[in-house]
């Protein structure tokens, strides 16, 4: 009896905790709302904000995408928000399991600034929180030691990865996100529209071309200097390489920059520094692409539930609350200066980097990247070999689609 | 039995059996003749967005006054076959370059055929033969020791077998526990999951590690009813352990060996968990994660389904293949004794 009323006591002071956790919020949320989205820093800022007005219970999932659009489609939707980047959130569109937001934006959203509204043929259909964009991350320390310049291109980041491979410093000179599937046909298009600018001519694949050649040659290269694991490392592999202090240079995501100077798990504080993606040609454009992350409702559920999750989400969008965390991404707010460690985001986007160029098309050929450029990697299919499977891997897939 | 009591005993699993295995098998392979497409239109879209606003010409699907996306289901004959069999690339690379492997494998298909057959093939053995020799171990202990190691023994067993997978992965991934002390006694730079074989290897292992108990249990169950006085006699006759091991209780237990060979054939044909566990697929593929691969959905919010059912309606079509001479086998006995 003692240990149930022990126990009973426990349960409830949590219960009472909670209760006055909520307090840190100044709306109070009746409405139960839940959310979809990625699971990186940024969201788990965005929403363990919107947690503390109570009744909101955030599912954070790095593998989102798989359950997005069946879940949304369902009726009543399974989640009343979602988190979408610049590419699911074509998925959600082109499935129209999303709702309008003009009203609520009119209503609630005045902090709100222009560029944060996704507007689809006049209609709000996102909230956009903030931009992504993979870039360069270097060990400042490593190479003003062994005298090399920031890498400006892709060239001469394999100089800079040879130059500290034989001053061995690190185990490996390069990380990469080259896990095979979405992260390494992520890796193809970044590198792809440093050399090109279009994956398509009309509805048929252009990359079976000397600049697909290219970029398969140069992604190669790269991985000579990269843990021969590559292809199962992910974003969070590659950040807590750099973490350990295992790397000194990588390509990474904006999103990843923040937990490098994270004293719980880094070993390099105030070590990483960043710069725009490199260059894929001496004149071109960076080779990486820029994305937006934001917050989409759903459709099907209802307009009460609806305006709960947009005041929730002006709550996890407030600038007060990402300005207490400059350094999880780089924000979409004028409100406060960016971090230092958003300025590669920043830089890159200003060297003109192309928008990732999201479309039901290229959903499909950045699957087939993902699935064909392993062998390649591996050496066990040639470049002519690889881009001609692409070809017709995605020809297949489209035909199957009928975007064909 | 009355035929009216034997039916009225069946019907509630015959029942079960039509609605839960006979249709959606039926199902699958009517999907296997078609292709789920969404009815598309191409449309002029202004989007605005962080970086601008654009107008740009894109393929949408069309919904309905509900807000559904319209399906439409083609039938399309063998192509979804002919997708993933592609017998017109596999006949025109034998034709050019022989039977050479490293342009044969570039069809998905065989590659993961390959790997599944490997996988299959070369565990069964090894599963069986450890497995009863386990069950003889455990066999002559004593008593008292019996319970606490029967137990230890079905652990790996317990444990979810993507768990398992998981967990083996990270003792070995980058600078595991495990790589560290092997690069440490061999001192040499190990990265086992940089090439294909090496994570194949791990793969097969884990697997016998996984499956061991199952047929353990199952042999050891068997050994309890070997006949004590046969064995006694045989002892007496001046047979030693292993006659007495060869012709006494193997083929007193073989209906058991047939049965594990059965239940691990059927099992490892469907090897899946391994290759998500070890993310092992830039390097290996199995039939089943091309099945999973294509029911993925994609960042526009669509799956293969077409191709999923048709790799499914092929690996079941493979097992059935390689259960055939199992199959017979225990036919011909069940015939004989009947007889």
């Amino acid at each position: 009896m003692k240990k149930i009323l022990v126990l009973f006591a426990i349960f409830t002071s949590f219960f009472f905790l909670a209760g006055t956790n909520a307090k840190a919020c100044e709306l109070n949320n009746s409405v139960p709302v839940t959310s979809l989205s990625a699971g990186f820093d940024a969201w788990k800022v965005v929403t363990s904000a919107m947690e503390e007005c109570g009744n909101f219970t955030p599912t954070l999932d790095q593998e989102y995408r798989d359950k997005l659009v069946a879940s949304l489609e369902s009726n009543p939707s399974q989640f009343t928000m979602a988190g979408v980047s610049a590419s699911t959130n074509v998925s959600v569109l082109d499935a129209g399991v999303t709702r309008p937001l003009d009203d609520l934006v009119a209503k609630y959203g005045d902090s709100l600034q222009d560029n944060q509204k996704i507007v689809i043929d006049g209609k709000i259909m996102a909230i956009a929180m903030m931009t992504n964009a993979q870039h360069l991350f270097y060990r400042e320390d490593i190479l003003s030691d062994l005298g090399i310049d920031i890498p400006t291109t892709y060239d001469e980041l394999l100089k800079a990865a040879k130059v500290i491979k034989d001053a061995g410093v690190v185990d490996y000179p390069l990380g990469g996100t080259f896990k095979s599937g979405w992260n390494l046909g992520e890796e193809f298009v970044n590198m792809y529209l440093g050399f090109a600018d279009s994956f398509f001519d009309g509805n048929m694949p252009a990359v079976n071309n000397n600049d697909g050649y290219e970029t398969l040659k140069m992604m190669k290269k790269l991985t000579e200097y990269m843990d021969p694991e590559y292809l199962t490392s992910d974003s969070t592999y590659v950040q807590q390489q750099f973490q350990q202090g295992k790397i000194a240079l990588a390509n990474l995501w904006a999103s990843r920059a923040g937990a490098m100077d994270n004293a719980e798990e880094s070993t390099v504080v105030g070590l990483v520094k960043f710069a725009s993606a490199p260059k894929a040609k001496k004149n071109g454009k960076p080779a990486s692409t820029l994305w937006w992350d934001g917050v989409v409702i759903a459709k099907n559920v209802t307009d009460e539930e609806a305006e709960a999750a947009f005041k929730l989400a002006m709550v996890g969008l407030d600038a007060a609350n990402l300005g207490a965390n400059p350094e999880a991404a780089p924000w979409l707010s004028n409100a406060f200066d960016p971090a230092p460690s958003n300025i590669g985001a920043i830089l890159t986007a200003k060297s003109g980097a192309a928008p990732y160029p999201a479309s039901a098309k290229m959903s499909t050929l950045h699957g087939v990247l993902g699935a064909a450029i392993g062998d390649y990697l591996t050496g066990a299919a040639t470049a002519k070999a690889t881009l001609e499977k692409i070809e017709a891997d995605y020809i297949t897939a489209a035909t199957e689609k009928g975007l064909l | 039995m009355k035929k009216s009591t034997f039916l009225v005993f069946t019907m509630p699993s015959f029942i079960m059996m039509t609605l839960f295995i006979a249709l959606p098998l039926l199902i699958v392979l009517i999907q296997s003749f078609q292709f789920n497409q969404d009815v598309l239109e191409t449309i002029e879209r202004e989007n605005c967005d962080p970086f601008g606003c654009k107008t740009e010409t894109i393929t949408v699907p069309v919904l309905d006054e509900n807000g559904n996306k319209i399906k439409n289901n083609i039938w399309v004959g063998f192509q979804n076959y002919k997708n993933i069999l592609k017998f017109e690339q596999l006949s025109s690379v034998i034709s050019n370059d022989g039977f050479e492997w490293s342009k044969i494998r570039s069809i998905d298909f065989y590659k993961a055929l390959r790997f599944t057959l490997t996988f299959t093939f070369i565990t069964l053995p090894f599963v069986i033969i450890l497995g009863l020799i386990l069950a003889l171990c455990v066999n002559v202990l004593i008593n008292r020791l019996k319970g606490p190691i029967i137990f230890i023994t079905l652990l790996p067993f317990i444990i979810t077998p993507v768990i398992g997978a998981l967990s083996i992965k990270w003792l070995f991934i980058g600078d595991g526990i495990l790589t560290l002390f092997l690069e440490n006694i061999l001192d040499k730079d190990i990265a086992l999951f940089s090439q294909g074989w090496t994570i194949e290897i791990l793969m097969l292992f884990y697997r016998v590690w996984h499956t061991i108990p199952f047929a353990f249990v199952i042999f050891y169950a068997g050994l309890q009813t070997v006949d004590k006085e046969k064995i006694e006699a045989a002892f007496v006759d001046g047979a030693n352990r292993l006659q007495r091991l060869r012709f006494i209780i193997i083929p007193h237990i073989m209906p058991l060996i047939v049965f594990v060979a059965l239940i691990h054939l059927m099992d490892s044909y469907r090897v899946f968990d391994e290759i998500v566990g070890f993310s092992a697929s830039g390097f290996r593929i199995s039939l089943q994660w091309m099945t999973y691969d294509f029911l993925r959905i994609d960042d526009s919010g669509t799956r293969s389904i077409g191709r999923a059912s048709a790799t499914s309606v092929l690996t079941m079509i493979g097992i059935i293949i390689i259960l055939i001479p199992v199959l017979r086998r225990t036919f011909k006995e069940q015939k004989e004794k009947r007889l």
